[in-house]
């Protein structure tokens, strides 16, 4: 076997291995939870809503643009989260030092995040879908869309991930990028249809993956007649697709260059010295 | 005789140089921004040779190590690890080195065997016959003394274990080189012993180790040789003996006569003592000759080299002054 591919299966093991972990951990539990706690709170408060110029349950046209969000948060937030974090700890650092440690490193980040977005999906899918009613998602098409824009979206956002926790030194700073993540679920059309936003926000919103993220899912869950409430009363599949492989083309292109750098800092006196700042903040 | 002799010299040297040294530093410089860390550092190291160095702190020690191991790039000078430009050393050439890092909490998720199992499967490829890697993994935690805890999650390790468990991290791949930087800070006693077994070990099956430590008595009980770092430059190279030798410091001698102590230091003991026994012959009780210590001679080193560099400024003042 050859080193590479060596490394790549340990990799993908180490993937695996901390995929299990974070069912038996208390805060990754809750993290798990937390999303499908908060989205049955949103769901109770919409109770008779219905989606604006139809009949159609408000709560039902919410939860495939959730898990959209979800895919988009999971891709950019987890990623970018724990290679902070793994930095300051030496994580990282003994990867650097094994051979192709950087390899297994990075293949074990990628099943480990598309492990835990799947779990996390059936965990909200499960008891929502129980909930709500006029969902489509009876037709193996439908499961097809779903797993694809899912795929597709995990391409568009993990290098995105990857990206901005090389940026940030401190995994405490990283908490900034999300005020402006936060910003776009709002001008997204997660929680409310944008068609009736002004047409420069709903320009803003089309430039990022959340927003053709929640509309994947929602033609993948959501009966054909709703797309008509949609921007150019259509799935546009084809807009979806080119505007997440651009993102996806423009981080993948990114993301090694930025890795790399990082990685190349990365020595123990850097560890040492992140080390001593953290100790600073605990005291 | 003489003749073959003369014949032999070149061609042992070339294969000195060329398969004999696992490690060769020429002239290594670093330069942050105006501030020079190291003004030439020179030094060999040949298989199976520990090799200590010493130093005060900022004297350049770490960023020496991390320029071996291929994490820092070098301002200057000439270095070759395993035969090969740290600064370009490839997959196949990490494989044979080992790094201790310094560990703080990470993989604290994982538990000791399962980590040490899973790092080795990145050196399995890199196995020949004449080393196997990776390390069997239940003989690499016996052999840091983690037996009874190789079923705990990490996070739950004591200092002392953690430490420990960084060691096997660093000699999992069975690496010819190993490089440790301050290995035994945080050991007590016993593990500090123990640990002292293992590089003996790990030296006897022909791996270099190079270490870093603060701990003079440590260095002296591990090390073949023992490189002094100070101001940016090595100002000794030798054995703990020959570095003693060459400092010439006093030895101390105690006795008793008739139950009072006496402490007389010296720089001649043996004759010192043929003399005492001259005069007091069986009086004499308790007699102990203590050479200087590794420690005495780092002092007495470290302190030359700075009253030196001391007058060297002084001069250099008095020049532009004048």
């Amino acid at each position: 076997m050859s080193p590479t591919m060596a490394a790549a299966r340990a990799g993908a093991l180490r993937g695996r291995i901390e995929l299990r972990q974070t069912f038996t951990n208390p805060q990754d539990l809750w993290n798990y939870l937390f999303p499908t706690v908060a989205f049955l709170v949103v769901l109770f408060f919409m109770k008779g809503a219905a989606v604006p110029g139809t009949n159609f349950n408000l709560g039902s046209r919410t939860l495939p643009s959730l898990l959209g969000m979800n895919v988009a948060f999971t891709g950019l937030v987890t990623l970018m989260m724990s290679l902070a974090l793994e930095r300051e700890d030496g994580t990282l650092l003994r990867a650097k030092a094994i051979p192709n440690g950087m390899l297994g490193y990075l293949v074990g980040k990628l099943v480990l995040v598309s492990g835990m977005l799947l779990a996390s999906m059936v965990i909200i899918l499960v008891p929502s879908s129980m909930m709500l009613s006029g969902l489509a998602l009876t037709s193996p098409t439908a499961w097809l869309t779903l797993l694809w824009v899912m795929a597709l979206g995990l391409v568009a956002t993990l290098p995105l991930g990857a990206i901005f926790g090389s940026l940030f030194s401190n995994p405490r700073n990283a908490g900034v990028i999300m005020m402006p993540v936060m910003g776009l679920v709002a001008i997204s059309g997660i929680f409310y249809p944008i068609a009736s936003f002004p047409v420069w926000l709903q320009g803003i919103a089309q430039v990022f993956p959340i927003y053709w993220l929640g509309l994947g899912m929602r033609s993948a869950m959501l009966p054909d007649e709703l797309a008509a409430v949609e921007i150019g009363e259509s799935w546009r599949h084809l807009e979806m697709v080119g505007v997440l492989g651009a993102w996806a083309i423009a981080g993948l292109v990114v993301a090694p260059i930025v890795l790399r750098r990082m990685a190349r800092r990365e020595s123990g006196s850097s560890v040492a010295q992140r080390r001593e700042k953290a100790m600073q903040r605990v005291t | 005789m003489a003749v073959v002799d003369e014949a032999d010299a070149p061609a042992r040297e070339v294969r000195l140089a060329e398969e004999d040294v696992v490690l060769e530093v020429k002239d290594l410089r670093m330069r942050y921004g105006t501030t020079d860390v190291l003004t030439g550092v020179n030094f060999v190291a040949r298989p199976g040779e520990v090799v200590a160095l010493l130093g005060p702190n900022g004297a350049g020690k770490t960023t020496t190590i991390e320029i071996l191991e291929g994490f820092r790039m070098r301002s200057a000078g000439e270095v070759a690890v395993l035969g090969v430009d740290p600064a370009h050393g490839d997959e196949n050439w990490r494989a044979r080195l080992g790094v201790v890092l310094q560990s703080w909490r990470d993989h604290g998720r994982w538990r000791v065997r399962e980590l040490l199992e899973h790092l080795g499967l990145y050196y399995a490829p890199y196995s020949t016959d004449r080393i196997r890697r990776p390390w069997d993994v239940d003989e690499l935690v016996e052999a840091v003394g983690l037996t009874p805890h190789a079923y705990k999650k990490i996070n739950k390790l004591s200092g002392g274990q953690r430490r420990r468990l960084d060691v096997a991290i660093g000699i999992v791949g069975r690496p010819e080189l190993l490089f440790l930087d301050e290995p035994t800070a945080g050991f007590d006693p016993e593990a500090r012993r123990e640990f002292h077994d293992l590089v003996h070990r790990l030296a006897d099956e022909e791996t270099t180790i190079l270490l870093t430590t603060h701990d003079l008595d440590e260095a002296e009980k591990l090390a073949d040789r023992i490189l002094i770092l100070v101001g940016g430059t090595i100002i000794a190279d030798g054995s703990a003996d020959a570095l003693a030798r060459r400092m010439s410091t006093e030895a101390e001698v105690k006795w008793t006569i008739d139950g009072q102590r006496f402490v007389h230091s010296t720089l001649d003991a043996t004759g010192f003592v043929r003399e005492l026994f001259g005069k007091y012959d069986t009086a004499i009780a308790d007699l102990e000759v203590r050479r200087a210590s590794l420690e005495d001679v780092y002092m007495a080193m470290v302190h030359e080299f700075e009253s030196g560099r001391a007058d060297a400024a002084i001069r250099e003042f008095e020049e532009v002054t004048r």
